[in-house]
């Protein structure tokens, strides 16, 4: 079974998610919570990697921390989805394992 | 400048919520006001995201503290720098950054912007005019 990875911290802060982007494998779920949903913004600096991620993993990002921040559906990358407490909950029960990059 | 009044200036770096540190810089900034001195806010690398536009906290549970900046104007703060490539980075532009405003005393009270864009090397120079630098 595939790897949950969550990420916590801001892409433009911190190497978390470049370096989680780069140790994931094809198939496996990143998850972005807390600071790191900025990530999943279009226009960014960091987003060509994750444009590249959704192509073989699933991104997914945590709605209500993307909401607190200010920003929508309609402000991340395509093939970003957003996932909600339950949606959380159900990832860490279909996963194998859970890797916290912090 | 008179005597006795410091030019301050609080440098805001961080993303709210995340850690306290935006938290932490605006209460510091709402009791400088009181001293009567001069003081100015800038908003640089994940700084921009603590004035981003449409914080809603419903769903996380959060304090929103956003309203807050909006008071800052009625305190006599109204020099509020935003980098501009801090928003560039992050895919932003001062549409994504809430509307900060005060009224002009000298001015019969007209309602003005307080956000001055600027950008990384303007700010390099404004730093080095202050008296105090408060980064967080």
């Amino acid at each position: 079974m595939a790897m949950l990875h969550t990420v916590n911290k801001s892409p433009f802060e911190r190497n978390s998610l470049s370096s989680c982007l780069t140790k994931s494998k094809e198939g496996s779920t990143i998850l972005l919570i807390e600071d790191a949903v900025v990530g999943a913004l279009k226009g960014t600096v960091v987003a060509d990697k994750l444009n590249a991620a959704v192509a073989n993993k699933n991104v997914c990002v945590l709605g209500s921390d993307l909401n607190t921040r200010g920003f929508t559906e309609a402000d991340i990358i395509d093939g970003i989805k957003i996932v909600d407490y339950a949606g959380f909950v159900d990832l860490v029960a279909e996963h194998s394992n859970v890797q916290s990059w912090l | 400048m008179s005597e006795g009044i410091k030019k301050f200036m609080f440098v805001n770096t961080k993303a709210p919520y995340g850690t306290v540190y935006a938290l932490e810089s605006l209460e510091v900034v709402l009791i400088s006001a009181a001293f009567d001195q001069s003081v100015s806010l800038v908003f640089c690398d994940d700084g921009i995201f603590q004035i981003a536009n449409n914080q809603n906290t419903e769903a996380s549970g959060m304090k929103n503290f956003s309203p807050a900046y909006k008071a800052l104007g009625d305190y006599d703060i109204n020099k509020i720098y935003v980098e501009t490539e801090s928003l560039e980075e992050r895919g932003l532009t001062l549409d994504n950054i809430m509307a900060l405003t005060y009224e002009d005393e000298d001015d019969d009270w007209a309602e003005k912007s307080s956000i001055i864009p600027i950008t990384r090397a303007e700010l390099a120079d404004l730093m080095d005019e202050q008296d105090v630098v408060i980064s967080s």
